[in-house]
């Protein structure tokens, strides 16, 4: 997390003004006049996704409808050798739809179509516009769902899904995108489209489609996706666990885990977290709490009821101060209310937050925790954790003020700082959030010079002239030797 | 027995490189008979052993890849887990690095997922012979690309896997076979029907006279379940018989009588009956269907592809130019242009899988 670009040329750069207008023209013979946006009050919106700290305005921005469209566009810019940055919902939380400033914006929200729903065989080929939690509802008729439940559901598309990897609070249970996605098709970077993957359960050849999801937009554009759907289970209860000690939350995690319970969700969230999103929605939260966990329980009834039996002792065991369990669907939902409006929550407690992603092998939770306060305190910042806690998922919250001067400077020296924690207790940068250009740096310190230079041949595999996404995801060394160089901390590497 | 040979493989790489000879590689030689036979010097991996670390609170495990599968699975029974995918062995060498290189899943595939989906990273050397790491030992992880789930299932053309982290689960608490009476159509049928209901199914095969179903969760759980799909209670002793050897590690008579080649077709699991006149064993909630048929690839292919899948020649097509399913033109190019990125040399495996690299 530095922000250093080189710096964009403003919008009425006269020679930027000049290929701006060369290349619309051209877009317009492929595509109707009013789906190429060349104005700056036009292409403004698109200058950023949810990571706003860093903007550029684009070229331009196309709105295809179709994919021969998509194929038309990709082959008119591979020509040109003009880069290419898709867009979803602009929901990412790493820049990675952050526009190139000399490239084109391909928004994928006109491709927005459900193509078919089949119930008996429980599948869904969706286009790659569509919205997350629209395929939930469109397949709620029939007693299916699609498992992964990103918090930003309804507005985050299935193409930014597959791009990223994207999970939620059910992918303990259900897994991530990955596991959940059995096709999908692709229009690489010279144009051609290709399918990945198949109805069946594998398909021939390298697992390409493994490889393709979380490639955050830099070895296709999406244009097609075919997701599982699940039944949804007869029933599910949350349990709501308040805890003195973040630890021995921590602990309790491990238990339930250990004694072979596999909830639907297992949530985790601290004091600051606890009482932001008490102030906010009034769920019922003990606001004394040093760290509550929620646990979510699903299946048949006789499933359910064993579980909750269980988990009601482990979490006793594991010196809970209170448990409670839910006794309907109203009151289950109420419990998960204040979890998923902490962000928001936190968002009013302060005027700005800073959301990383870092996951820990479960047992340093503790430790990392521990030292996540005394960096928090070294930077004179504030910080609120909220975490998948059974994947050992963090989102620690920084809390700062953009408007007083060095505060953003400092939040992103300690999100930095936080995620370098995580790599030296074996974990990862990012869990779900994905590198985009925020965790360039990050990368350096995950990976060596040659893992990179392999992702960087994995890149040219798909695009060897480099157009999609360009500067994502990947450092370049000159990049990584900039960012060791950085004074700072001491830059610790796992090798 | 513990044992790390990383030196010596990025020597025997190095030499292979230096010498422009390709290297077959071995771990314990128990799926010879799947896939293509490769030309070069065999490369033991058998050697390269241990498991390097168990965090049965973490549900990870991290092994070289010349463990045995047994030492392995034996190590993760002591805490009360396993290998969620069943992985068969073939034969009492199987290495836990050969098991992922030909990802390959067992009976509770469908449930509990495939070798892929519980591959969390991997250490590997590569053609170039340089060692990196992907993935690491945590549940979610999405920093670069996902290479540790493309070397799974890659059959060793793109890198020597060394160490591998995996995502382990606890043995469930509770197992309950059931067995009913019923033709393949029927059985299809049910199977479909039971997917759309959310039952702890965790296995299923009709193995040409019955449809087998296994229930697993806990132990309260199955009695209600196993009500609602009704048959017959196979008694446990028989019931783990059948599905790890007569299943999972193919002892059925279905596998063993000899002659016809064995084919594996891995289709959409609602896909109907097939049109082709052999014997037959469905499994994976009709996902997967073993074929026992002397019929020519190509009409074996075409029904497979008519269904929407695919079709291999598990056993018994030595002989053939291409046992797996050939790739279209456009995934063929990036096959070639990902084994150059890994393997510019083509010293590993090559046509191990396919022909072409
Ligand atoms: C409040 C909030 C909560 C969130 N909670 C979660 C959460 O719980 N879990 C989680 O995983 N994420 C979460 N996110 C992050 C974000 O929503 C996800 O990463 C989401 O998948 C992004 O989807 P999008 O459609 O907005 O993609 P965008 O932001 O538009 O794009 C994301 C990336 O995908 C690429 N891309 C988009 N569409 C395509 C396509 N069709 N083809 C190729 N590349 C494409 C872009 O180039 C970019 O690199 C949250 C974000 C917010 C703002």
């Amino acid at each position: 997390m530095s922000r250093i670009q080189p710096p964009g040329r403003p919008f009425d750069d006269p020679e930027l003004c000049a290929s701006r207008a060369e290349l619309a023209r051209a877009l317009r013979t492929v595509l109707p006049a009013e789906a190429v946006l060349a104005r700056e009050e036009e292409v403004r919106p698109y200058e950023c996704d949810g990571l706003s700290v860093y903007r550029q305005t684009p070229l331009l921005v196309v709105l295809p409808r179709d994919v021969a469209e998509v194929q038309q566009v990709m082959r008119l810019c591979h020509q040109r050798r003009v880069p290419v940055v898709a867009r979803g919902a602009g929901t990412g939380l790493s820049g990675g739809a952050l526009p190139c400033g000399e490239g084109i914006v391909l928004s994928l929200a006109r491709l927005d179509r459900i193509l078919a729903l089949d119930p008996e065989a429980r599948l869904a080929r969706i286009q790659p516009g569509v919205r997350n939690l629209a395929i939930s509802e469109a397949a709620a008729a029939h007693g299916l769902y699609y498992a992964p439940d990103p918090s930003s559901q309804i507005a985050c598309t299935i193409g930014g899904n597959v791009a990223e990897n994207s999970g939620g609070v059910h992918c303990l249970k259900y897994g991530l995108t990955v596991h959940n996605v059995l096709a999908l098709k692709l229009v690489s970077a010279a144009g051609e489209l290709i399918e990945l993957g198949g109805e069946a359960l594998d398909g021939p050849g390298y697992d390409l489609l493994a490889l393709y999801i979380g490639s955050e937009g830099m070895l296709g554009i999406t244009v097609e996706v075919t997701v599982r759907l699940l039944p949804r289970p007869p029933l599910a209860r949350a349990l709501l666990a308040a805890f003195d000690d973040v630890g021995r939350a921590g602990a309790a995690v491990g238990e339930i885990i250990a004694a072979g319970i596999l909830p639907a969700g297992l949530e985790m969230m601290d004091g600051p977290a606890i009482r932001a999103a008490e102030d906010f929605i009034g769920a019922g939260y003990p606001v004394e709490a040093a760290a509550i966990l929620l646990c979510e329980l699903d299946g048949t009834e006789a499933e359910v009821a064993a579980q909750v039996e269980a988990v009601e002792t482990l979490l006793a065991r594991a010196g809970a101060t209170e448990v409670r369990v839910s006794r309907d669907e109203a009151e289950r939902v109420r419990l998960w209310q204040g979890r998923k409006s902490a962000f928001p929550a936190v968002g009013r407690i302060s005027p700005d937050y800073y959301c990383m992603d870092g996951t820990i092998p479960r047992r340093a939770l503790p430790e990392v925790l521990c030292r996540t306060a005394e960096l928090a305190a070294e930077h004179d910042l504030a910080v609120a954790n909220v975490f998948h806690a059974g994947d050992g998922n963090l989102h620690p919250l920084i809390l700062f003020d953009a408007n007083r001067p060095g505060e953003l400077e400092r939040t992103e020296a300690l999100g930095a700082r936080l995620l370098e924690l995580c790599v030296e207790v074996g974990g990862t940068i990012t869990g779900e959030h994905g590198v985009g250009v925020e965790k360039l740096g990050q990368m350096c310190v995950q990976f060596s010079a040659r893992e990179l230079a392999q992702f960087h041949a994995v890149k040219s595999a798909f695009d060897p002239a480099g157009l999609l996404n360009p500067g994502k995801g990947v450092p370049t060394p000159r990049r990584c030797s900039e960012y060791r160089q950085l004074p700072s901390p001491a830059h610790p590497h796992r090798h | 027995m513990s044992q790390d040979l990383t030196a010596e493989l990025c020597a025997s790489v190095a030499a292979a490189i230096a010498a422009a000879t390709p290297l077959c590689l071995r771990g314990g030689g128990t799926k010879d008979f799947l896939g293509r036979h490769c030309a070069g010097r065999p490369l033991a991996l058998a050697g390269h052993r241990g498991i390097l670390d168990h965090q049965p609170r973490e549900l990870t495990l991290t092994a070289r890849a010349g463990t045995p599968l047994c030492e392995i699975e034996t190590a993760l029974a002591e805490a009360g887990q396993c290998l969620p995918f069943e992985p068969p062995h073939f034969g009492p060498g199987a290495t836990l690095g050969g098991t992922i290189a030909c990802g390959l899943s067992g009976p509770a595939r469908p449930h509990a997922g495939a070798a892929r989906d519980l591959v969390l990273g991997a250490r590997v050397l590569t053609g170039r012979g340089e060692v990196l790491r992907f993935g690491g030992a945590v549940m979610k992880n999405v920093a670069g690309y996902d290479i540790a789930r493309l070397m799974t299932g890659a059959f060793g053309t793109l890198g020597i896997l060394l160490d591998i982290s995996l995502k382990v689960l606890p043995r469930p608490e509770a197992v309950r076979t059931l067995v009913l009476d019923c033709a393949g159509d029927e059985a299809l049928a049910r199977l479909r029907a039971l997917a759309r209901r959310a039952l702890p199914l965790s296995a299923s095969c009709h193995d040409g006279e019955r449809l087998w179903l296994r229930l697993s969760g806990a132990e309260r759980a199955l009695g209600p379940a196993a009500a609602e799909i009704g048959g017959e209670r196979v008694e446990p002793g028989r019931a783990e018989d059948f599905w790890d050897a007569l299943v999972r590690e193919q002892r059925h008579p279905f596998f063993t009588a000899p002659g016809a080649p064995l084919w594996r077709l891995s289709l959409p699991p609602h896909a109907p009956a097939l049109a082709l006149d052999a014997p037959q064993l469905i499994e994976w909630g009709g996902a997967q269907r073993w074929l026992r048929t002397v019929h020519p690839a190509e009409v074996v292919r075409a029904e497979a592809a008519r269904l929407g899948g695919h079709a291999t020649c598990f056993r018994g097509g030595e002989a053939m130019h291409s046992p797996f399913t050939p790739l279209s033109p456009p995934l063929l190019a990036l096959h070639r242009n990902l084994k150059q990125a890994f393997d510019p040399h083509g010293i590993l495996n090559p046509g191990r899988f396919h022909a072409e690299f």
